[in-house]
């Protein structure tokens, strides 16, 4: 009596979603597409407090009426179960990509038996966005599983397919599933379901057709290499074709930024000129004898350092490359170390004090792109307020240091600065007023290279490079490269910036104490990602005791 | 008002007889209670039963109708205490809410009402939180249904069993004077599904009639002679009637099959699990129609002694399906077989999971076990789920990296107005050190996880406060915080906690989290709650209670949202020097529930040509860092991260979603914190005034003269 196995049973499909995402919608949507075609459908989910926010799991089961047995039944109406089972799941539909590994990780979605739709974008879980650095999920392992996982795939960015629609992303996930085929219904019949549901119809049937043709566009994605034998759900269908898996959406910034950068490159080897601004044509000149693969970054730095200061700050900036290009074991190749040094020493070079935000924040561009990101057309008012809050600090930072070095002293100016400044102040960058405020700050420009803060950072800058420059001499690429990349704990303003300095110190008093050892490079990483652990520091100091380092 | 309006779906409720309701669980049971001629309702909100009351509550002009009364009340307590209307008056009373827990509130009540027992029907709906998806201590109604004597049902997971279930419960109340319980799964909550209906049918007797003849016999109320009385009274009379009762109305069933040599006990609540279970391995269909015999105890207290033996005389060995632990039925059963002597092999947690839910999953590897080790023949067919991990065909074969499926466990929504408050905490620590944090039941619970990690224990509803009691010496100098919501204040908070501290001159901070509504069950109303509702009394402030009491150091915030507000004031409470509690009643709307007013307020103006603004906020990317120190301090959903779009820089850089209300937290931390300035918060504003035309043409003006130098040396540098 294998009915199960003979197929005579319900259909099954999981829906995995995050709180709040209308998951329950296109539940409600799939029971009444199968009851209105005679199906007898029934649906269940934890919800609950669960649902703010939370990864949810909503399942459906519907049965056509050709499973019902001849003769008396026990039940007259098929027997349905409120659990997925793992290994039993005909369709699952995940509404983001994360999501899509939860149901490969808890096996309702399996290979040889499940129809995978998944939406590619990501909702970044909040480890994710808490990191110190970059600590994102590979999105290319989850789709990777989601294609070895399933029988079938469909796979596209149907959140951004919804929000084009003006609508949600349980409407363009119905699209898909009306497109997979995983359901014997006509499209026609999915279209019926979401009119008769009532509110916001239009909006979710525009959703509906975007995300059917984008899954028809991106033939599914058959997984060949499964072959296990198993039961083909009793609706399958569909066309089977084997196709790349598209890429994530959410790498979508990454991968242009390494188009524009192979751009760059090739005409960088070519003239290095046409990557600048007139006033910086001579120095892009120079760049022609550093190695290839490093000149569009330089150019970058150039640039960047050249708009930061001037074009004798650039030229600082060059030299300072020269030094390390100079030491460089592979110069006709990669040039790792110069490629790394052009890199961290522009950002360090152009570090975030007041006047350069305030020249970021008065950019026309930047405006521009404000005015995009929040839809406001012609007819539209638009106000950006700017939550600045100085302090006292960062302002005598930015005074000539003899003068800052006296003010910072002085307690009648801290009182002053301080009870403007405590409560911080919102600045209105599109009024007459704080345009001009912050024009005015941005305009300080000449004044910088006297300042306290300046010149602290110059001489940390020479240390850190020489501290590089000495460890390739001494033979060690990879201490140097790492010596390097220890700028990237450099981050933020005021406190963050402070704990920052202070990891640095110690990661720069550790690369001196690991010179001359073997395996230096890979210690002074750990304790680089050690430092971008906590706020605290506390990882980095506990590596540093287990290395038997300072750690003051 | 709730989260969510069934205001369409209650319609279906005036169906008449033969009428097919497509409908949820919960208002198949809303259903079932007007079929049964209830005379009145009550009961206390939370998961899986909180739409229950929501559907009540829209439902309120049928049971007006119907000469139903019903009451929103104020705790499980008072819910069951309800019931007392029934111990002398005929009528029929139902109450509701969320299992355990609510058991654990109600259990002085039901005790008081099971020893007198009832002359009306009494049913209490249980929404069983237990399993995936539930937010408290995993324990069993059985327990109660068991120390006070009250009969437990526990239908299948099937919308027409359950409205059957409702009916016979009232039925086997008066029928064995004992008050039922009718256990909803979780998932059966939100089961959606069908059934026939019947007439609504007004109660035979309505409370106003049971008013108009007020009766009392001495013999029903809890004290000596008569509470030894009622203890005899339910092993002689209402037991052996209930016994009766169950057994005539046949409310278990048997299911033959052919390998009658097993069987298989189940609670009703499992048997589709089973079913499936069974389906899976070859021994039944998707119609029921198996091939072991099953005994189906949709009664799962009392257990009848005469049915189990019949079931399991003759059989070589029988299996129970029995959720959660201890095994009270287990030990019944053995009992029963052993008295009768009956010498059938009972299986039960010997094969199946000691603890935790019983999903298709833990059935199917249990119901395999049993068969392979009694009937090994039967077993057709082998589900995929059965084999090892290590099987490439394994559902659980390694298919995706451990690292890359981060929990996602429940947080604050969007613009949560209890967000600022943490974040305000957490900067007062950095001023006053880290202080013990007792929390409570709610969403500030969400606290206790990142980003925020919050609060070291929660000990009950309303209960944060008694929660700190014993660290709240009054000679302390590092007080502790303690964490209530509006909706534990209301339902006990206020005597356990507040006065309670006041009477002990307890040295603590209490915070009451006030966002007018009990937000974390629906959005449903209390005392405190702002809306005028017609058929309640709300806007009673919760300073003025806490004084009335006899607070006297309380700071009410109105705007939690001022993060620099919330942390002075915490540092001030913090510090204080009178003695006696402190209490900081944080004020703003839930934004889950704002929201769902606000925006067709603002679709309204804008169609109407009114000037409206929206605002949002946004983050710089070329000024963002990448340090994420403001997600550390807001793990707010719309505040997150994208890819950096500078050439030069790798980490990823802080974003907003299109989905900001604009709440202004992350503005607020920025400076509270110090954080950064890369945050800027844009209004855009629709159906402008000539004044604001002229504004814009000034501003546009005066920024393209001002830019001029600094553009033009930029495209000097910068090129094309």
């Amino acid at each position: 009596m294998s009915s199960w196995a003979d197929g005579r049973r319900p259909l099954t499909l999981a829906i995995l979603a995050l709180g709040g995402e209308g998951g329950g919608v296109l539940a409600d949507w799939v029971v009444s597409l199968a009851t209105d075609a005679g199906w007898l459908a029934q649906n269940t989910s934890v919800a609950g407090v669960a649902q703010r926010t939370g990864a949810t799991v909503y399942y459906v089961e519907m049965a056509p009426p050709a499973i019902a047995p001849t003769g008396r039944t026990v039940r007259a109406e098929p027997v349905m179960s409120i659990f997925p089972t793992p290994g039993e799941v005909d369709v699952v539909i995940a509404s983001e990509l994360m999501e899509c590994g939860r149901a490969i990780q808890r096996g309702f979605c399996t290979p040889g038996r499940t129809v995978l739709i998944t939406s590619t974008h990501r909702v970044y879980s909040i480890d994710e966005r808490m990191a110190l650095g970059d600590g994102r999920v590979d999105d290319a392992l989850l789709l990777g599983a989601a294609r070895d996982a399933s029988r079938r795939l469909v796979a596209g960015d149907f959140a951004s397919v919804a929000e084009g629609a003006g609508s949600v992303i349980s409407a363009s996930l119905f699209g898909a599933l009306a497109a997979s085929e995983a359901l014997p219904f006509a499209r026609e019949q999915f279209e019926r379901t979401i009119r008769s549901s009532g509110r916001a119809a239009e909006p979710s049937l525009a959703a509906f057709s975007a995300a059917y043709d984008l899954a028809r566009a991106a033939p599914p994605v058959s997984n060949g290499a499964s072959g296990a034998p198993g039961a083909e759900p009793v609706a399958a269908g569909g066309p089977a074709a084997s196709i790349e898996v598209m890429d994530a959406p959410s790498r979508r910034v990454e991968r242009e930024k390494a188009q524009t950068e192979a751009e760059r490159r090739r005409i960088a080897a070519a003239d290095p000129t046409a990557l600048v601004g007139p006033d910086l044509h001579g120095l892009a000149r120079r760049v022609g004898d550093l190695p290839e693969a490093a000149r569009s970054t330089i150019l970058h730095g150039l640039v960047r350092t050249a708009v930061y200061q001037d074009v004798g700050y650039a030229e600082r900036y060059l030299d300072r490359v020269g030094r390390l290009a100079a030491v460089d074991p592979d110069p006709q190749g990669a040039a790792a170390l110069t490629v790394e040094a052009a890199r961290h020493l522009a950002l360090w070079m152009c570090y975030q004090d007041t006047i350069h935000v305030a020249l970021q924040k008065t950019r026309r561009a930047r405006l521009e792109r404000i005015r995009t990101e929040a839809r406001a057309g012609a007819g539209q008012r638009i106000d950006v307020h700017e939550f600045l809050h100085p302090r006292v600090d960062e302002i005598t930072d930015t005074l000539p240091a003899a003068l800052g070095a006296s003010l910072r002293r002085s307690r009648t100016f801290q009182r002053l600065i301080g009870a403007a400044t405590r409560d911080g102040m919102i600045l209105n960058t599109t009024s007459v007023r704080g345009y001009t405020l912050l024009t005015l700050m941005a305009r300080c420009r000449p004044l910088r290279p006297r300042s306290l803060r300046f010149q602290r950072e110059q001489r940390a800058i020479d240390a850190w490079l020489t501290a590089a420059r000495e460890a390739a001499l001494a033979g060690d690429a990879s201490l140097a490269g790492e010596i390097l990349s220890c700028q990237g704990v450099l981050k933020g303003y005021g406190e963050t910036w402070e704990r920052g300095e202070t990891s640095f110190r110690k990661l720069m008093a550790a690369a001196g104490a690991l010179a001359h050892r073997e395996d230096a490079g890979v210690r002074l990483a750990e304790l680089r990602a050690a430092a971008l652990a906590d706020e605290a520091g506390a990882a980095l100091d506990g590596k540093l005791r287990e290395y038997a380092l300072a750690v003051a | 008002m709730a989260e969510r309006s069934f205001a369409a779906e209650v319609e279906q409720l005036r169906r008449g007889a033969g009428e097919v309701i497509q409908a949820e669980g919960i208002l198949a049971v809303t259903k079932a209670l007007l079929q049964s001629g209830v005379a009145y309702v009550g009961g206390y909100q939370g998961a899986p039963i909180s739409h229950l009351m929501d559907v009540l509550g829209d439902a309120r002009p049928i049971l007006d109708e119907l000469g139903v009364r019903f009451e929103n009340s104020a705790s499980e307590a008072t819910a069951a205490a309800m019931l007392a209307a029934s111990v002398h008056y005929p009528l029929r009373g139902a109450i509701t809410f969320k299992s355990t827990v609510g058991l654990n509130v109600a259990s002085d009540a039901l005790a008081n009402l099971a020893s007198g027992g009832v002359t009306g029907g009494a049913l209490i709906i249980l929404g069983e939180d237990y399993g995936e998806g539930s937010s408290i201590m995993q324990e069993r109604a059985h327990a109660f249904a068991m120390k006070s004597q009250m009969w437990l049902l526990d239908p299948r997971p099937n919308v027409a069993a359950i409205v059957d279930a409702v009916e016979a419960g009232f039925e086997l109340s008066e029928a064995s004077h004992t008050p039922v319980m009718l256990d909803l799964r979780l998932r059966s909550c939100h089961l959606r599904g069908s059934f026939v209906a019947k007439d609504n049918r007004p109660p035979a007797m309505s409370v106003r009639d049971a008013l108009a003849g007020p009766r009392r016999d001495v013999s029903r109320i809890v004290l000596p002679p008569a509470s030894f009385l009622h203890e005899q009274e339910k092993i002689r009379e209402r037991w052996p009637a209930a016994v009766r009762h169950i057994q005539e109305r046949g409310l278990n069933e048997v299911i033959e099959g052919d390998l009658s040599e097993v069987g298989i006990i189940t609670q009703g609540g499992l048997y589709n699990t089973v079913n499936r279970s069974l389906e899976l391995l070859g021994c039944s269909d998707a119609y029921g129609n198996t091939r072991v015999p099953m005994y189906v105890m949709n009664v799962t207290y009392p257990v009848i002694d005469e049915e189990v033996v019949r079931f399991c005389r003759g059989k070589r060995a029988v299996l129970l399906v029995e959720e959660g632990q201890p095994d009270y039925i287990e030990q019944a059963l053995n009992t029963i077989l052993r008295r009768h002597g009956v010498d059938t092999r009972l299986y039960g947690k010997d094969v199946l999971p000691l603890a935790g839910e019983y999903n298709s999953l833990a059935v199917t590897r249990g119901v395999s076990r049993f068969l392979q080790a009694e009937r090994p023949d039967a077993v057709e067919h082998e589900p995929r789920l059965l084999l090892e991990a290590e099987d490439p065909r394994s559902p659980f074969a390694p298919r995706v990296s451990g690292a890359a499926v981060q929990p996602r466990l429940p947080g604050l929504c969007t613009g949560c107005p209890e967000r600022p408050i943490f974040s305000g905490m957490k900067l007062a620590e950095r001023e006053t050190g880290p202080h013990h944090v007792s929390a409570d039941i709610g969403c500030h619970l969400f606290a206790i996880n990142a980003p925020f990690n919050i609060g070291a224990t929660t000990m009950g509803y309303g209960l944060g406060s008694a929660g700190a009691a014993a660290l709240s010496a009054p000679e302390t100098d590092h007080r502790p915080v303690a964490i209530m919501g509006d909706g534990g204040f209301w339902h006990n908070g206020l005597t356990s906690g507040v006065g309670n501290a006041v009477f002990n001159r307890s040295n603590q901070v209490m915070v009451v989290v006030d966002n007018a509504y009990a937000a974390a069950t629906g959005g449903q109303d209390l005392l405190s709650s702002t809306a005028e509702v017609p058929a309640r009394s709300t806007r009673h402030p919760i300073e003025a209670a806490a004084r009335g009491v006899g607070v006297d150091w309380a700071r009410t915030i109105d705007n939690t949202y001022d993060v620099a507000a919330v942390r002075d004031t915490f540092v001030e409470a913090l510090t204080a020097e009178e003695p006696g509690p402190k209490l900081l009643v944080m004020q703003s709307e839930c934004q889950l529930n704002r929201q769902r007013r606000v925006r067709p307020e603002m679709r309204q103006a804008l169609r109407e040509g009114r000037r409206v603004t929206r605002e949002r906020f946004g983050v710089d990317p070329e000024t963002c860092t990448g340090d994420h120190a403001c997600i550390r301090l807001s793990g707010c959903p719309s505040l997150t991260i994208t890819a950096n779009p500078d050439p030069l820089r790798s980490d990823p850089v802080a974003t907003v979603l299109d989905s900001c209300v604009g709440c202004g937290v992350c503005g607020a931390n920025a400076h509270a914190a110090v954080l950064c300035p890369s945050f800027y918060r844009s209004d855009v504003t629709h159906n402008l005034t000539p004044r604001d035309r002229l504004t814009i043409r000034l501003r546009r003006w005066w920024i393209r003269m001002l830019s001029h130098g600094l553009e033009s040396r930029a495209a000097r540098l910068e090129g094309s």
